[in-house]
């Protein structure tokens, strides 16, 4: 569990009764959680003594875990490699794993949980810590200079196409496939994400989603509500679920006062460039236009030849252009840092896009003033879709079009082919991450601080959460807010080619122009258009292909 | 006492010799170890190392090497290079070779994820520059930074003239004075950008609109968010300006101040005819050192603005950072560095060179 996730939730518990006193809409909300929630619970689930002994260490509430912890969670977990590894099998081997140390945690945690490992096999396990932004230039430095020093690697899924693509990972053995339970996966992480060529790679630890976050203090406004009616707007003032009412609305607040009595804002956008971060904002707006349940592919054509310029995507890029004048008079100089935690838990506008910690952290972060009047669901839909293959847009039989955006797809474990050449040292290496990939050991990363969310669908079972002590009611509105997304039928699947995030900055340069009005939408996205087709030139374009190709599972 | 000549005249013919054989045997051993590697490296032999780091060994070894020849060769003067030898080693290495391969590196098509790997591509990436409007962007913006020195450079004077007058609590205000240039261009960026010009909370952004800006933005409009960069580079950097002013003025004779003073000039004309020429050799300096800093303004265009709005506020070090680490584009990148470093060194050729025939003309 993220750390901010993981106090929100401690300090909800502590005050549940105040939160849910006067959301009636939390309450609804609730019921429909409730329900959300149980496919993915066993009604007759026998919970195993193992995992709910696990969930005890340190307990609920009781202070951050420590070192020792994480050793006695891994020593706890260590069954499965009992079973497949004698003891000092591998005496003598020495492994590398390179990860992050973001928050202290990550390879923190890797190193407690395999300590005992190393105890019982006898291997020993280098470590290299990155922080987050010297992780992407070193791993591409050690890729195109062919100094890879490292065996084992945690790795965001977006990265596979520079590694699997590239034939620098280790294909996935059967042993560890049955050992890890890769079936309880979330939907969308099971192949192809994870597969190249239908070779299997990644063991994951973690799942991403873009989820909407609204302020339930707005729509629960009589006096918005009224003028809501009185301007003639269609249907009730509520949060919207699609984005032509989530533009509608931002247009309605604009100059109107929100329930604390400041400037009411509607939508958030964050235009600025970040890293290339800032794209995936874009893109959740645009995935409901863009991603035809049809269709697997949203950003490229089957050929790379990019969609960015097409009507779907100008269409989101048109709605931030118009949607600005009626955000806050800065808003072009925000990114999504901004959006979230300066702009909308600071109090100012109603809806907001993030990845799933927003909603909790409403009741944590000293800067929030927004506390319990927050409620997330799944991002927008559209009333119509573009279907890429006609040239049309659509109105689905079915209703509005959903594509919850799956950005950036959580961190993974992944070993390196460097270690393919000794037999020994590939199974340890296995072994060492199937051990940290373990389902019983993932219920605990879901439970307490990790840097990782739940992602498997036995994270999702309520009765092992609220045995270990956390309150079932709002629990269930935390797993619930990314259930949804996770296993949603229509999710837009982030593209895992080769340098994505290249893509991703040129995109963002170009978006800033257009966002301050010096070039139109379409000439924009034109321009990006052709700044994608002369990278994926450099890059290599028949290889791009297929490595796109092979992450569609084509 | 002997001179060098005298000294290497003393040294036998034999032990020249083996100085000499000593340099050829190590420079071939290393011409040897770079060519291998370089085979290996192009797939034209089998066996080699995985890692250029013996080619970096042999260079030590050939280093050494090279200094024990000199003391064997020339005796008393060879120990004499040796204090220079590493230093001259250093600089080769570390800055000479650097910014050779960095060139050979901007005629490549470098782009870490590309499959191809490094392929020279001759003139491309030159092409590409002159072609790149967010370059272009980037330099005329930069033109408009080193403009804004001038007037950086009248504060600083202003700041400097009173701070070596006669009033209370000088020192104090020296000290004072010179705390933002203590700071890093990243407090800055936050303290500044993001939390005094903050749009909602910031106090800036509170006395603006105390003033009548209804919307005090100070980084969505193109022009407004150049100046704001600008004026938070100047409250940087300022003060550097005017400590070294401040040292010309204590370190002017004061005589001749006072000597006009009696001749019945007024401030104005003191300030004028004697303290400004006086202060000239100083402010030049002061002007190029600022804007040598200028040409690398980055830090606090990358935190704030990250170029925008449309590329209004980006530097050509912020665009680099760009191609650089968020595209991974190696051989454009360095292009762009290197082309940039010639029109830096150009710049400030001709601006030493039109100052100091202006000088001399004021003689």
């Amino acid at each position: 569990m993220k750390v901010h996730d993981y106090n929100a939730l401690m300090r909800r518990q502590a005050s549940r009764r105040s939160v849910l006193k006067g959301t009636a809409m939390g309450a609804a909300a609730f019921g429909a959680t409730s329900a959300g929630l149980a496919k993915f619970s066993k009604p007759s689930f026998a919970q195993s003594d193992l995992r709910a002994e696990i969930l005890k260490i340190p307990g609920v509430g009781m202070g951050s875990p420590t070192d020792a912890d994480w050793q006695k969670v891994g020593e706890l977990c260590l069954g499965p490699t009992k079973e497949t590894v004698q003891e000092g099998e591998f005496a003598g081997v020495e492994l590398t794993f390179m990860g992050l140390n973001n928050q202290n945690l990550h390879n923190l945690l890797f190193r407690g949980f395999l300590k005992p490992w190393e105890t019982y096999t006898g291997a020993r396990i280098t470590w290299i810590d990155l922080a987050q932004a010297d992780y992407n230039p070193r791993l591409q430095q050690s890729i195109a200079t062919g100094t890879v020093d490292f065996d084992i690697i945690e790795m965001g899924a977006p990265f596979e196409g520079d590694v699997c693509g590239k034939g620098l990972a280790s294909e996935m053995p059967d042993w560890v496939k049955t050992l890890i339970d890769m079936d309880d996966y979330v939907g969308y992480l099971q192949a192809p994400v994870g597969t190249w060529d239908g070779k299997t790679y990644r063991i994951s630890v973690d799942g991403d989603c873009h989820t909407f976050n609204y302020r339930t203090d707005y729509f629960e406004s009589e006096e918005l509500a009224e003028a809501w009616a009185a301007e003639g707007h269609e249907g009730p003032w509520e949060p919207p679920t699609t984005w032509q009412k989530v533009q509608e609305v931002t247009k309605f607040l604009a100059g109107k006062t929100d329930p604390f009595g400041m400037e009411a804002y509607g939508y958030l956008d964050a235009p600025k460039p970040w890293g290339g971060f800032g794209f995936y904002f874009l893109a959740s707006r645009a995935t409901a236009y863009a991603k035809h349940p049809d269709d697997p592919a949203w950003l490229f054509d089957l050929d790379m030849k990019p969609r960015i310029n097409n009507p779907a995507w100008v269409r989101a890029i048109q709605d931030v252009v118009d949607a600005l004048p009626y955000q806050p008079a800065d808003q072009l100089n925000a990114d999504p840092n901004t959006t979230a935690f300066q702009q909308f838990l600071a109090g100012t506008g109603a809806l907001c896009t993030w990845w799933g910690d927003v909603g909790s952290a409403a009741n944590t972060s000293d800067g929030s003033v927004i506390g319990d009047v927050v409620g997330f669901s799944i991002l927008p839909g559209s009333d119509d879709v573009y279907n890429s293959k006609t040239g049309q847009w659509e109105t689905l039989p079915s209703g509005p079009n959903f594509a919850p955006n799956m950005a950036y797809l959580g961190w993974g474990v992944y070993v390196m082919a460097r270690v393919d050449s000794d037999s020994r040292k590939h199974k340890a290496a296995w072994s060492a991450a199937a051990h940290i990939g373990g389902k019983d050991i993932s219920l605990w990363t879901s439970a307490y601080p990790s840097g990782f969310q739940p992602y498997r669908n036995s994270h999702f079972n309520v009765e092992e959460w609220t045995q270990a002590g956390y309150d079932e009611a709002y629990i269930s509105d935390y797993l619930n807010s990314q259930a949804e997304s996770y296993n949603h039928p229509n999710a837009a699947i982030e593209p895992r080619i080769p340098g994505i995030f290249q893509y991703y900055s040129v995109a963002e340069d170009e978006l800033t122009r257009i966002f301050s009005g010096q070039v139109d939408a379409q000439t924009g996205a034109d321009n990006i258009a052709a700044a994608w087709e002369k990278l994926t030139d450099q890059i290599g374009r028949e290889r791009q292909i297929e490595l796109y190709r092979a992450s569609l599972g084509l | 006492m002997q001179t060098s000549a005298a000294l290497i005249g003393d040294i036998p013919a034999s032990r020249k010799a083996l100085g000499r054989g000593l340099i050829i045997a190590a420079s071939l051993g290393l011409a040897a170890v770079l060519v291998w590697q370089i085979l290996f490296v192009s797939g034209n032999v089998e066996e080699g190392f995985d890692t250029w780091r013996p080619v970096l060994y042999a260079y030590l070894a050939w280093a050494v090497v090279l200094g024990v020849s000199q003391v064997i060769i020339r005796g008393e003067a060879g120990q004499r290079a040796l204090f220079v030898l590493p230093a001259v080693l250093f600089t080769i290495s570390m800055v000479i070779f650097p910014t050779a391969f960095g060139i050979y590196i901007a005629f490549t098509d470098w782009n870490l994820s590309s499959f191809e790997g490094r392929q020279f591509n001759g003139l491309d990436n030159l092409r590409a520059l002159f072609e790149d409007s967010y370059y272009w962007n980037s330099l005329g913006n930069m033109a408009f930074y080193v403009a804004m020195v001038l007037v950086e450079y009248a504060i600083a004077f202003g700041l400097a003239l009173l701070l070596n007058a006669e009033i209370r609590a000088r020192r104090f205000f020296r000290v004072v004075f010179l705390l933002p240039f203590m700071l890093s261009p990243v407090a800055i960026s936050w303290m500044v950008g993001k939390s005094l010009m903050e749009y909602r909370f910031g106090p800036a952004a509170n006395l603006a609109r105390f003033l009548g800006w209804e919307k005090p933005a100070f980084f969505t409009e193109p022009w407004i968010a150049k100046i704001s960069i600008e004026v938070m580079d100047a409250w940087m950097y300022i003060p550097f300006m005017m400590i070294l002013l401040l040292a010309g003025l204590q370190a002017m004779p004061r005589d001749v101040s006072e000597a006009a003073r009696v001749d019945g000039a007024n401030g104005w004309q003191t300030f004028w005819k004697i303290t400004f020429p006086l202060m000239l050799p100083v402010s030049v300096t002061a002007i190029v050192l600022r804007i040598i800093f200028k040409l690398k303004l980055a830090d606090i265009i990358i935190n704030v603005t990250a170029g925008g709005p449309g590329g209004a506020t980006d530097s050509v070090t912020s665009f680099i950072y760009r191609e650089y680490r968020d595209r991974s584009n190696v051989g454009y990148g360095t292009m762009l560095a290197e082309f940039y470093l010639v029109i830096i060194i150009i710049f400030m050729l001709t601006l030493l060179r039109f100052v100091s025939r202006w000088l001399r003309k004021l003689d």
